[in-house]
């Protein structure tokens, strides 16, 4: 990348993927990244290989989130530098095989953009996921995403975090996308909610052309909501939950959580509040797969990011 | 459907062993919660009923999945619950089996006399009762109970309640019992508990439990016209002809309005492409489990039911608590016509 009056100049986003089926029962994506495998006119565009992925196929065949662990956890170093072999989680040995196809992450083999399709019980709307606030190219597309589906809303959850962080998929590519779309049940698939999604990949995909055919976008800034905290359901000394999400918040994903707020409800109708010492912006309330994680939502706090001008090299 | 003559009268023995059932299903969690909790509770005794409170999946719940190998909630058919055990045999097989002996033996004058089953669903439909016919007067009676506090209660206006009734051979859990329902409360993710809806469970229970007692102290509860819904026919999704993978979803005009009458031609499903596919058949009918999770693989994306006014009869305790089983049998019979769908001695 070199700089020169202040543009940020990027070699053309050639090699793009979309991935579905990461989890396996998140149906938005594996439907439609099927879809575009059987015919892929839609995801086409000039200049650009778009190749449409099922991650973790024996999940999807099963209906359930992983098999024996979950791939989107599993893109560490040390599981992508461990000796392959059958003895290792199924997941292990299908993120070895991603990195090769997709990869090496970190390296300038990698694929430009890795778009990677969720879904989430939460009422998150269309997310975008941003793992890094040093993207310029990311902040870019999201800008324009946002632009697009005005006035329709598109927060950014930006997960850059020292300990919240973790091993996507998608982070084999230079620039990683995540989609998490919901309410939507774990094996259902919601019409409104499929096509919103293809909705925000048609636009990001327009933008990739239009980046690709020399357009110069300037200096912009996002708003993005910054992960800060996990929070955990209130458990007895067993492990066992003892308390729900509280109705004051729960769907109240984006929402302002002030000190003193309700946030759990003990099964005898107590309320717990929130006594953090500002104001944050929970997300990810209830959602299914985090219970296991330890997880009934994440604090978040607002930030604009500025972006610089980017243009193709 | 069953016909009572005006004015008659039902009298039954006391309702003395309920049981309550959750996690049949291992990931609708409102039940697993209720019953893990009243399990935790200590229970006091009571003059006139024993509650059992029973966690009828535990593997299921643990791994939080339906089932781990075959759905429980259709093993309870007679058929399954005689049939032979071997280490091969799946293990919910072998579970229904062992409930059956808990709980029943099904169609013994051993079995529970109630049996109430807790279900969640990813369909739109408020709180159900699903039981196996519209001559169970215990169940329509609870259903009517519940309707009148309902009535008398601020509530999430999305909690509409009603009263399904299946047409097939009883395969559920709630069939073990001398009488029995399903009590279903949607919409909620598999896997995840909501506040709302599980306060709604437990008020619910407490309700059915009040109105056993009242009953059992001998309450008489006035008959009338409960308004029921009986299965026609399910509906699948269109498939692929090779593959079976689904080709639609379920239209964003009927997503969510379960139980809102679905006429000739209105939309049902949309095509991947955008087509719309419209209804059908020449009769409107009322939709219940309008995209279900757990009915993909079943094949159903909807099921069509219709709807017609069912009378209750008047009710009251039978006046000796000994009453043999000939005499219970005795006053079903009076009103029972013939070809009414029985299982066992209800």
């Amino acid at each position: 990348m070199t700089s020169s009056t202040n543009v940020s100049c990027f070699h053309g986003a050639r090699r793009v993927a979309i991935f579905g089926g990461t989890h396996g029962n998140e149906m938005s994506g594996v439907t439609l990244v099927n879809l575009w495998i059987q015919n892929g006119k839609e995801i086409q565009r000039k200049g650009v290989e778009t190749k449409p992925f099922i991650t973790n196929p024996r999940a999807v065949e099963k209906c359930t989130r992983y098999v024996d662990t979950d791939l989107n956890r599993a893109f560490t170093t040390e599981n992508l530098s461990a000796p392959s072999g059958d003895d290792l989680p199924y997941e292990v040995q299908r993120a070895q095989q991603i990195n090769e196809i997709f990869g090496p992450k970190g390296s300038p083999e990698a694929y430009d953009v890795i778009f990677d399709l969720h879904n989430t019980t939460s009422n998150m709307g269309c997310t975008l996921i941003l793992e890094s606030s040093k993207d310029h190219f990311n902040l870019q597309m999201m800008h324009y995403i946002k632009k697009a589906i005005a006035p329709d809303s598109c927060p950014v959850l930006l997960t850059e975090h020292p300990l919240l962080k973790y091993s996507t998929s998608r982070s084999v590519a230079k620039h990683p996308i995540g989609l998490e779309v919901g309410p939507q049940p774990q094996g259902v698939l919601r019409s409104n909610i499929f096509e919103s999604m293809r909705v925000v990949l048609k636009h990001a995909l327009d933008f990739i052309e239009l980046f690709n055919e020399g357009l110069e976008f300037p200096p912009c800034t996002v708003d993005v909501f910054r992960v800060s905290e996990k929070m955990d359901y209130p458990r007895d000394t067993n492990g066992n939950i003892i308390a729900m999400v509280h109705p004051n918040l729960q769907d109240c994903d984006w929402e302002p959580l002030n000190p003193g707020d309700p946030m759990f409800q003990t099964f005898d109708g107590t309320t717990i509040r929130y006594e953090g010492a500002g104001t944050v912006y929970p997300t990810f309330i209830n959602e299914a797969a985090y219970y296991e994680k330890q997880q009934a939502f994440v604090t978040t706090r607002r930030e604009t990011l500025a972006a610089g001008a980017i243009k193709k090299a | 459907m069953c016909s009572i003559m005006e004015g008659r009268e039902v009298v039954l023995p006391t309702v003395s062993r309920v049981a309550l059932c959750g996690g049949t299903h291992g990931n609708e969690l409102s039940g697993v919660y209720l019953v893990r909790e009243r399990l935790k509770r200590k229970v006091e005794e009571e003059e006139h009923i024993s509650v059992v409170t029973v966690m009828s999946n535990p593997r299921a719940v643990q791994q939080c999945r339906r089932y781990t190998e075959t759905d429980l909630n259709r093993c309870f058919t007679h058929a399954t619950l005689s049939g032979p055990v071997t280490d091969k045999t799946p293990y919910e097989i072998v579970r229904s089996q062992e409930l059956n002996t808990l709980l029943g033996p099904k169609g013994s004058p051993e079995a529970m006399d109630l049996v109430c089953d807790l279900h969640n669903t990813t369909a739109n439909m408020g709180l159900c009762l699903i039981a196996y016919s519209d001559c169970d007067w215990i169940s329509l009676h609870i259903y009517r109970y519940l309707q009148a506090r309902e009535n008398n209660h601020h509530r999430d206006s999305s909690f509409w309640m009603h009263f399904l009734i299946r047409v097939e051979l009883p395969y559920s859990l709630d069939s073990v019992g001398k009488h029995g329902f399903g009590e279903l409360i949607g919409p909620q993710a598999h896997g995840v508990v909501r506040s709302n809806i599980l306060s709604t469970m437990q008020e619910g229970v407490q309700q059915m439990l009040e109105w056993v007692r009242l009953f059992n102290s001998g309450t008489p509860f006035e008959g009338g016209k409960v308004d029921v819904y009986t299965m026609v026919k399910n509906v699948d999704y269109p498939r692929d002809f090779e593959t079976r993978g689904i080709t639609a979803a379920i239209h964003p005009q009927l997503q969510d309005r379960d139980f809102c009458l679905l006429r000739p031609n209105d939309p049902v499903f949309q095509t991947f492409s955008g087509e719309t596919l419209k209804y059908t058949g020449t009769e409107p009918l009322y939709p219940f489990f309008i995209n279900e999770c757990a009915y993909y693989e079943k094949g159903i994306a909807l099921s069509l039911w219709s709807n017609a006014a069912s009378p209750s009869p008047h009710m009251a305790l039978a006046h000796s608590r000994a009453v043999p089983d000939r005499q219970e049998t005795r006053a079903d019979t009076l009103l029972r016509p013939e070809g009414a769908r029985w299982t066992g001695a209800r």
